[in-house]
């Protein structure tokens, strides 16, 4: 009977609370992969657009939110079962997504009477003609950091490389992104997706001496790489380019002492000065205990840009039109600095080269080397007629 | 000299499917179960191996650490769920062990996080040898290729000179058969299984500084040890080392010459696709020409 009554109290104060919250909070549909090795990812995804809203007591611009976060197991069917779902409860703000096979899922029913906002993958496909009105990103265009690690190459003063990807459109696509913009000699190598060993090919890029490799392997697939481009002696003698995805700092922590000397291509610079990105650095180590990765970084800064539109529009979202010139024409103090978007609601933004090497204690640092661009607008922009 | 670089990476592969399937084959051959679960012991050992050797500085204890950790969580998982298992169909035993997959991927997830951790490695592990004039090879890889040895030598002295030996050889042409001469079978089963999850333990060790030590890095391995295991002949020791060292060769070669080769007989736009789609394949490719003779595999346990 005692259970009864505080039952019957806790169910009244419960009314009084939401009846109190006049504002219906903005719904964040937050489709992300948090299971299989790439799990990590998307945890320090959720991680950084959790830490935004939570630096704002539930808010981001001052608009209540939820984030509704939903693992989408790598499966492109699975999310995009996900998503449908999502869309039938009247969710219309998405974002998360990792893996560009799986945006592919998602794309449709997102942005038919919503907003998807990329924290992370944006394919050429929907980069170019076939850019998309309520479709942002607020990460990086796919092809960008491999035409980077190209530009960088070029300036290090390489003339002959060796590059190598696993054989899928991703790894395709950085090869692809790599020849665009660097001058000198390529010798091509496919690997296996998901392949183990590398020694095969390591002793091939022995034999053939080239001044640098540039590789593309995310996840575990570069670790095993630069693990073992390590152990054959090679990283000592071949230097190593790679975009920021294939040695991201828990990847640099799993392959540790023989990661020295790697030159990385990256978006977000961690140690930049930008008081924005101080604080955000802080904020995560304290609330994590980890150093926060670019999947962390990349995504608070759409967790933030989706802020500073959600204020000026107050977060309506049934006024699409507003809300997407809200986006549009969005200012906010982004950790990378300068923000704004290209004609195709890409991010203009500044790339940049670091190197690994040791620090004052032993413990490896990524050193900045060079700016690569400032203000870079991706390659598919123009194409776009939105 | 450069083939000769390549036929020790080879020997490596395959002294590395060879410590997976050996184990996979004789509980296959033994227990009659279809185990998918072989890869997370494996997962268990290099963790074991990696955490240990952070947490101690001693390389060699976090192999002692990896050959224990995988025999107790085989002897857990046999006792508690294996046993049900012998007697059921492969349906179930299929069902059941991807249902163990699944949690003990989770299990070290809650244990050690997402982060995958970098095994310590002493001085000397890292450093080279010269094989012969002009080819310095690393320490650890030739360290694997011990371990592939030493195991396959060790193996034949326990199944034909041991009275263990005996008895898992009489298990795997009749357990019946065994069981009613007196012989505790349950034991047997459970000593098989153990063993198994220790050498799975040893590759995990030997594995942890070359490959990536994450969750999951079990099952991506495990389609290529049934494919040796089939090779090979299902229950068969000997079947598993000739089929390891012929996936391993086929893969490390293909990898090294066919894409050299198309290049020069073919255009490059062709030779490319080709050549990836080919090195993707040769193991299957393999397989299909083995079973195509042999569809009981090289060397199968049963005549």
């Amino acid at each position: 009977m005692k259970n009864l009554v505080l039952r019957a109290c806790l169910a009244t104060s419960l009314c009084a609370a939401t009846a109190a919250q006049a504002v219906e909070p903005v719904r964040i549909g937050f489709i992300t992969t948090l299971s299989t090795p790439a799990g990590y990812l998307g945890e320090d995804s959720r991680d950084g657009f959790q830490l935004a809203i939570d630096q704002e007591d539930g808010k981001l611009g001052g608009v209540p939110v939820q984030l509704i976060v939903e693992d989408d197991g790598l499966q492109p069917a699975k999310a995009k079962q996900i998503a449908d779902r999502m869309s039938l409860d009247g969710i219309s703000l998405y974002t998360g997504v990792i893996f560009s096979n799986v945006l592919a899922a998602v794309i449709n029913t997102a942005t038919k009477d919503g907003f998807y906002v990329s924290n992370n993958t944006a394919p050429s496909t929907l980069a170019g003609e076939k850019c998309m009105a309520n479709y942002f990103v607020g990460s990086y265009q796919n092809d960008t950091p491999h035409e980077m690690a190209g530009v960088a190459a070029n300036e290090l003063g390489y003339k002959k490389m060796v590059i190598l990807a696993p054989n899928y459109q991703g790894g395709r696509d950085a090869l692809a992104g790599f020849k665009r913009t660097f001058k000198g000699e390529v010798t091509e190598i496919y690997t296996k997706l998901n392949q183990l060993d590398f020694s095969v090919e390591l002793a091939r890029v022995r034999s053939l001496a080239p001044d640098a490799i540039f590789q593309f392997h995310p996840g575990g697939g570069g670790i095993n790489f630069a693990k073992q481009y390590g152990g054959s002696g090679l990283s000592a003698q071949i230097p190593m380019v790679v975009p920021v995805f294939s040695m991201d700092e828990r990847m640099l922590a799993a392959v540790g002492d023989v990661a020295k000397g790697t030159n990385i291509v990256t978006l977000w610079n961690p140690q930049s000065d930008n008081p924005a990105n101080q604080a955000f650095v802080k904020a995560f180590s304290e609330k994590y205990k980890r150093a926060p990765t670019v999947y962390a970084a990349q995504t608070y800064d759409t967790a933030r840009l989706i802020g500073a539109a959600l204020k000026t529009s107050q977060g309506n979202l049934k006024d699409q039109a507003a809300f997407r010139a809200a986006m549009k024409n969005v200012k906010f103090d982004s950790i990378r600095g300068d923000f704004s978007f290209a004609q195709n609601q890409h991010p203009v933004i500044d790339w940049y080269l670091l190197q690994v090497q040791a620090g004052a204690d032993g413990k490896l640092v990524e050193v900045p080397i060079r700016t690569l661009a400032t203000r870079h607008v991706d390659s598919y922009a123009a194409q776009c007629a939105i | 000299m450069l083939l000769l670089e390549q036929i020790l990476n080879g020997l490596q592969y395959s002294a590395l499917l060879f410590l997976l399937a050996s184990g996979l084959t004789l509980i296959f051959g033994i227990m009659g179960v279809i185990n998918l679960a072989h890869g997370a012991f494996y997962m268990v050992g290099a963790f074991c191996a990696a955490y240990t050797a952070m947490a101690t500085g001693s390389f060699w204890l976090g192999g002692l650490a990896a050959l224990i950790g995988s025999a107790c969580y085989g002897a857990l998982i046999e006792t508690s769920i294996m046993r049900r298992l012998y007697s059921r169909d492969h349906l179930d035993q299929v069902l059941a062990t991807l249902a163990v997959v699944f949690f003990s991927n989770e299990l070290l997830t809650l244990i050690f996080g997402r982060s995958p951790p970098a095994m310590p490695t002493p001085e000397w592990y890292s450093s080279f040898v010269q094989v012969l004039p002009g080819l310095m090879y690393p320490v650890s890889r030739l360290l694997f290729i011990a371990a592939g040895l030493l195991v396959a030598v060790g193996m034949w002295l326990l199944i034909n000179h041991t009275r263990l030996g005996m008895l898992i050889r009489a298990g795997a042409d009749d357990h019946e058969m065994v069981g009613a001469l007196g012989v505790n079978i349950a034991r047997l089963y459970t000593l098989v299984f153990v063993f198994g999850c220790a050498l799975c333990g040893l590759a995990g060790f030997m594995a942890a500084p070359l490959l990536s030590v994450e969750i999951g890095m079990g099952e991506k391995i495990l389609i290529t040890t049934f494919v040796v295991i089939v090779v090979g002949g299902v229950g068969s020791v000997r079947g598993a080392l000739v089929g390891a060292l012929l996936i391993g060769m086929v893969d490390s070669l293909g990898r090294a010459y066919i894409p050299p080769l198309l290049d020069q007989l073919l255009p490059s736009e062709t030779s490319g696709t080709l050549s990836a789609g080919l090195i993707s394949a040769s193991a299957y490719i393999v397989m299909a020409l083995v079973l195509l003779v042999r569809p009981r595999g090289l060397l199968p346990a049963r005549a």
